[in-house]
């Protein structure tokens, strides 16, 4: 399949995929809001306002969401958030997706007891709690810088997607193609770039996107936590560790977690549409329906 | 069964060595020691004279051994901050945790199992759509927030449940049999609540995709065609063929369900391992934390080989 016309070809369906539409659109739309939100707010991300008279105020016209106990203006601190935010989950999700791909398809092509061994490890990272073994890391080598936290966030999430391609990769290095291929004299590099990864890296797309929205919740509760963005950072969670006071202003629990929610589900959407378009077997067994009537019925949300 | 058993426990303590030696060699290379804070009226003398009485001034893999023999004696090191053997801190915060993320396991499996029989049933109904939109919008949800979120209306705007703690913790010990069981069950609902929510969403929504798999397969319309009870063949034929992807779930669902109850206790202030972690990392108290780590795998891998015997009690097909 030429990969030009496949892209093109999910892209299409994308868009006539009703649920996927709207997570696209939110998609976008945070992105913007992320890009040119800051710079079009009246206050700046770490400005406090006026620490007696407009600190803990309730959301009003000059501040919709807010400020927080510091008097900092929390719309704008969302908006700044989200630049942080979706940096962090979108390039931890790109390191995870890499190790876990290149983990995966060695295991699965080169099997036998190296492929054994790889899984036993492989079992030992995932039975760890991650979020238990992030906050000690994160803790202990306090204060983390932001590039730090993008490294552990991808470190740690790529034990489930290795499974996965591993699992392609062994069904995929059966299709004569790739005996085809190593007849021809391919390297085995060549095999696995060329051959086996085009055909493994559907599932890795779903994993990624679902993924994205996993890790912006997961940034959101270390940062929760105090040990994920360093304040005066602002990220979504780090909002709520050093603005909070439930009883005093709820609008600080309130607005950001709006935010976190509807990214993750636009994400979530997003990833579940991917997987009707981008995996013909499920689509097969679970919407039995003619392509064009599968488009404009299938609107789980 | 037997065999299998014994495979799955031998495979399963070399996973705990594993993880045992990762978590002490990650946590002992941290910059510091549980010896470092500040305070101006502990000289150096006596840091140093703790570290040589606690080990920490010999070469790493001396103190692993050390921790090794500690383990094989089932004290795991020695807390600094609890003054007492990690296993007996373990003791008390174990059971806490695991209350809470049983009675959410199982209130989550079975909401999360029917609706997702139900949905799978009544495909694209009204009520398939309202409640996979639903379901999806608490799946999305962040641990924490969540968490936030009832504290905020069940205990802030409507205050019908306490906001936290485990017991009412001036009350507790002056009420008789029944009150003090109701106080508990009080206290336990918003936590197990939240967690129950977020958890049951994921169950039901692979519910509903495993149920959509099995549905249009040949025994089913054999069942049909035998003029067996519409409820028969679902609940028990078409079930019981999907409980097996579930079983498979259920094992994978641990870390995350763990990791979710790390931020419910944080938020209902649930004195369980969450806490007990939280309160070591901070102090430093690097057995501690090494043993949290180390029986949150356990846990996890204790529900996987569980997983494991429950795949072969449902699926005749393993049996052998």
């Amino acid at each position: 399949m030429n990969s030009e016309s496949g892209a093109r070809l999910v892209l299409r369906r994308l868009v006539h995929h009703r649920s996927a539409r709207w997570g696209l659109i939110v998609i976008a739309a945070l992105v913007l809001a992320a890009l040119v939100g800051p710079l079009l707010s009246a206050y700046s991300c770490n400005e406090q306002l006026d620490i007696v008279k407009l600190a803990n105020a309730r959301p009003s016209w000059s501040h919709p969401f807010g400020t927080d106990q510091y008097s900092r203006d929390v719309l704008t601190r969302v908006l700044c958030g989200a630049r942080v935010s979706l940096a962090v989950a979108t390039l931890a999700v790109l390191l995870s997706m890499t190790l876990g791909a290149a983990y995966g398809l060695v295991a699965g092509y080169v099997g036998g007891r190296v492929d054994s061994a790889m899984m036993r490890i492989l079992d030992g990272f995932l039975s760890i709690p991650r979020v238990l073994l992030l906050i000690a890391v994160l803790t202990l080598w306090h204060p983390v810088p932001i590039g730090g936290l993008i490294v552990l966030l991808g470190a740690t999430g790529w034990f489930g997607v290795s499974r996965l391609v591993r699992a392609e990769t062994m069904s995929a290095k059966q299709i004569d193609y790739v005996a085809a291929a190593r007849a021809l004299g391919a390297s085995d590099l060549r095999i696995l770039w060329r051959h086996l990864l085009p055909n493994v890296i559907s599932p890795v797309i779903v994993a990624a996107t679902l993924a994205v929205g996993n890790v912006i919740a997961l940034e959101a509760g270390l940062s929760y936590l105090g040990v994920g963005a360093q304040a005066p950072t602002a990220s979504w969670g780090s909002i709520f560790f050093d603005g909070i006071d439930l009883y005093a202003n709820w609008w600080v629990a309130l607005f950001p977690g709006i935010a976190i929610v509807a990214t993750v589900l636009a994400f979530n959407v997003l990833g579940d549409a991917l997987r009707d378009v981008l995996d013909p077997r499920q689509v097969h067994l679970a919407r039995p329906l003619p392509e064009e009537v599968m488009t404009e019925t299938s609107l789980s949300l | 069964m037997r065999r299998l058993l014994v495979a799955r426990l031998w495979q399963s303590l070399i996973v705990v060595s594993i993880v045992t030696t990762i978590s002490f060699f990650v946590i002992r290379s941290a910059p510091g020691d549980p010896f470092s804070y500040e305070n101006q009226n502990v000289t150096p003398a006596i840091r140093d004279h703790w570290r040589a009485q606690f080990g920490y001034d010999r070469p790493l893999p001396e103190q692993f051994a050390r921790y090794v023999v500690s383990a094989a004696h089932g004290q795991f090191g020695y807390s600094f901050q609890m003054q007492e053997p990690v296993s007996t801190a373990l003791a008390q915060a174990i059971p806490r945790t695991l209350l809470l993320t049983g009675v959410s396991l199982t209130l989550s499996f079975a909401l999360g199992l029917v609706i997702g029989v139900v949905q799978a049933v009544r495909r694209d109904s009204w009520f398939d759509r309202t409640s996979s939109s639903v379901l999806l919008f608490f799946y999305s949800l962040p641990d924490f927030w969540g968490a936030l979120m009832t504290l905020l209306i069940f205990a802030y705007w409507w205050p019908i449940l306490p906001a936290g703690n485990i017991v009412d913790a001036t009350l507790h010990d002056y009420m008789s049999g029944w009150a003090a069981f109701v106080d508990r069950l009080r206290h336990l609902v918003l936590p197990a609540l939240s967690l129950t929510l977020l958890t049951m969403a994921g169950v039901s929504r692979f519910q509903r995709a495993a149920m959509l798999e099995v549905l249009p397969s040949d025994f089913i319309r054999t069942a049909r065609a035998k003029g067996l009870p519409e409820h028969e063949i679902i609940w028990r034929h078409a079930l019981r063929t999907a409980l097996t992807p579930m079983i498979t779930m259920l094992g994978l669902m641990l870390p995350a369900l763990l990791g979710g109850a790390l931020f419910i206790e944080k938020v209902f202030s649930w004195p369980g391992m969450g806490q007990l972690a939280a309160k070591a990392i901070d102090a430093r108290d690097y057995d501690l934390v090494t043993a949290t780590v180390v029986v949150g795998s356990v846990m996890v891998i204790i529900g996987n080989v569980i997983a494991d015997l429950l795949h072969v009690v449902v699926d005749p097909r393993i049996r052998e």
